[in-house]
């Protein structure tokens, strides 16, 4: 999804966020600004948390920059996540009484600090000593799913980026051995993208109605389930 | 084992094979000393679960360890995509089992969080002391079972003895030993039970009891400190670089503790407590750590136990659980180290996307750095000393 027509409105917001910045996040947010330049395209405030959206091709600078300009000398983790909607388990389709499950919604949209497509990286670094913390994103083309590795700045993040890897079928420019880490190594396809059916739920739908059992001195008897 | 010495830190400029020509002059066969790979587990004692760690060993030395996990990966995050809010803390429970309720309490803070709601004093007291309860019942075992890693069997039972103390509690109060399954959005699923608070303030008093023993029996061990006395040292600036966290960290003198340092949970600004460091960061700063900590957490009991409110123990929350769109982190210190949320949310009555950031995970990962070089019963010791558990790592 490239011609997303986010850009525009991300721009207005970016007027009317500074004043819910604290100051120790504001102060945060000037250090990558100054470091990066255009390398930073966005930022918001997370219920306290500071997001800030990097450009892709500053993704490893601005890790580096959270390191030795920032004193988040802690990783705490990177991940990636998926924003397209997920795909309905087929029990839903039918109507079901599966009230159960939560039910999402159906076109994408984007969280915190926006996205320019489906997929998107995150970490959170953290100071031991002046004890902040931040959370930096950045967007991964849906094509060719890549992002600069971290592992050369935190070495911690060779198992998170390896993990995120076989999860969303990311790659990590620079990392020295991306091989699977939970997966047995013949597994295809990447659990955590939203397309990934959740196996267990195609097979048997979710019970919901049918385990609740009737109320004391309740005479209609309890569903009798899907069937 | 006799001297009391610290053992000097074994070199690792050795290199794989260096010993080869010396043992064939000696010998004067062909004899192939080359690197030898040994399997440790997945099923193996010391291993604390399903965690497999290929060793390439030149004699008794490790060149290079890899460890092997994902044998109880459960994909909690994937399941959580498909379930409630309110289901969700039944997944959670199970990450690290040894401390169930204090996983419960940050991702409940991340619905809080989202859904601006904050729970009543009373059931903010209630969860800072289970969750100081857990950390007494997952170190308890931590102390006990270290030393059987060194070959000394009676800690293990004064360990497992004691931890029933505190379990015994935590079923009391919530019903599961284990999983207790008692944080609901808003608050708790129940009052504390009668006699519970005098009943809590006895069995403290004998974990800290407790708490001497091991420091004569084991820390003050003349053989135990041998065995772990300068072995497995992690640099404090390395460690955070891993992300390892929590008495590990603090273990090689980072003094950071997310209940004092991080951003105000539960009732903690209230609390009088320290934060134990020690500067040398090997296995026996490591099992130092742990003890100060768990004397620490029974005095915070008995410090709550005094303050304890009355009042309510919910808020009021919709029957339905809705949950508006934003994005929150959630982080605490769990027994282990940091555990975390990040938790998306669509607005819907389930999250979108939570990020499971558990401290084993990370506190495992620094193990080829750590490993490379030991001699092999030094690993057994060091896996000992990380203490992590398998579900924490897996998720």
């Amino acid at each position: 999804m490239p011609d997303e027509p986010t850009e525009e409105t991300a721009g207005e917001e970016e007027i009317a966020e500074p004043e819910l910045l604290t100051d120790e996040q504001a102060a945060l947010l000037a250090v990558f600004e100054a470091e990066l330049g255009g390398g930073v395209i966005e930022h918001a405030d997370a219920f306290g948390t500071l997001v800030v959206r990097i450009r892709p091709d500053s993704w490893r600078r601005s890790a580096e920059i959270a390191k030795t300009k920032l004193h988040c000398d802690y990783l705490s983790f990177v991940s990636g996540i998926d924003w397209q909607p997920m795909v309905a388990p087929r029990s839903n389709d039918d109507g079901g009484n599966d009230t159960s499950a939560p039910v999402q919604p159906t076109e994408m949209t984007f969280g915190t600090a926006g996205s320019a497509g489906r997929f998107q990286v995150f970490a959170h670094v953290q100071s031991t000593s002046r004890h902040h913390g931040v959370t930096l994103k950045t967007d991964v083309d849906a094509d060719m799913p890549t992002a600069e590795s971290w592992t050369s700045v935190y070495p911690g993040a060779d198992w998170h980026e390896r993990e995120c890897a076989e999860m969303f079928g990311i790659g990590f420019s620079g990392h020295p051995n991306l091989r699977k880490l939970y997966l047995p190594a013949e597994f295809e396809g990447h659990p955590l993208r939203k397309d990934f059916a959740l196996l267990a739920r195609e097979v048997k739908p979710w019970p919901g109605l049918v385990d609740v059992e009737a109320m004391p001195g309740d005479d209609s008897p309890a569903e009798d389930g899907s069937g | 084992m006799s001297s009391t010495d610290n053992p000097p830190m074994p070199e690792i400029q050795l290199e794989p094979g260096a010993l080869r020509h010396l043992a064939e002059a000696q010998v004067n066969v062909e004899l192939d000393t080359g690197d030898m790979i040994l399997n440790l587990g997945p099923q193996h004692p010391a291993t604390h679960g399903t965690l497999r760690l290929v060793v390439r060993l030149d004699g008794e030395r490790v060149v290079s360890a890899d460890p092997v996990i994902g044998y109880m990966h459960r994909g909690y995050e994937k399941l959580a995509e498909y379930r409630t809010y309110p289901q969700i803390t039944t997944l959670v429970n199970r990450i690290d089992w040894l401390s169930s309720f204090a996983n419960e309490v940050p991702f409940v803070d991340a619905a809080e969080r989202l859904m601006c709601v904050e729970a009543p004093p009373r059931a903010q007291y209630i969860r800072t002391v289970l969750t100081e309860l857990s950390r007494i019942s997952t170190f308890y075992l931590f102390l006990g079972e270290m030393a059987l890693q060194v070959g000394a069997l009676t800690p293990a039972f004064y360990g497992f003895r004691d931890r029933e103390y505190v379990l015994n509690l935590i079923e009391g109060a919530t019903g599961g030993r284990f999983h207790p399954n008692f944080n609901r959005i808003g608050g708790l699923k129940d009052d504390l039970p009668w006699g519970w608070i005098s009943e809590t303030r006895e069995v403290m008093k004998k974990m800290l009891d407790g708490c001497d023993e091991f420091e004569d029996l084991v820390a003050g061990n003349e053989i135990f400190q041998a065995r772990t006395r300068s072995i497995g040292i992690v640099p404090g600036e390395l460690g955070a670089a891993y992300g390892m966290s929590g008495s590990n960290l603090r273990a090689s003198g980072v003094d950071w503790d997310l209940r004092r340092d991080g951003r105000p949970y539960l009732v903690y600004p209230e609390l009088d407590f320290k934060v134990w460091t020690h500067p040398d960061g090997d296995s026996y700063a490591r099992y130092w750590v742990r003890l100060q900590e768990t004397r620490e957490s029974c005095r915070m009991v008995l410090q709550l136990l005094d303050q304890m409110p009355s009042g309510p123990i919910t808020a009021k929350v919709p029957r339905i659980i809705k949950v508006p769109a934003g994005e929150v982190w959630t982080e605490v210190e769990n027994p282990l180290g940091q555990m975390g949320y990040y938790v998306v949310s669509k607005g819907a009555t389930g999250p979108f996307r939570v990020k499971i950031r558990s401290a084993s995970f990370s506190n495992v990962s620094i193990m080829p750095w750590l490993l490379r070089g030991v001699y092999v019963p030094d690993v057994i010791t060091i896996l000992a000393s990380l203490y992590f558990i398998l579900g924490d790592i897996d998720r």
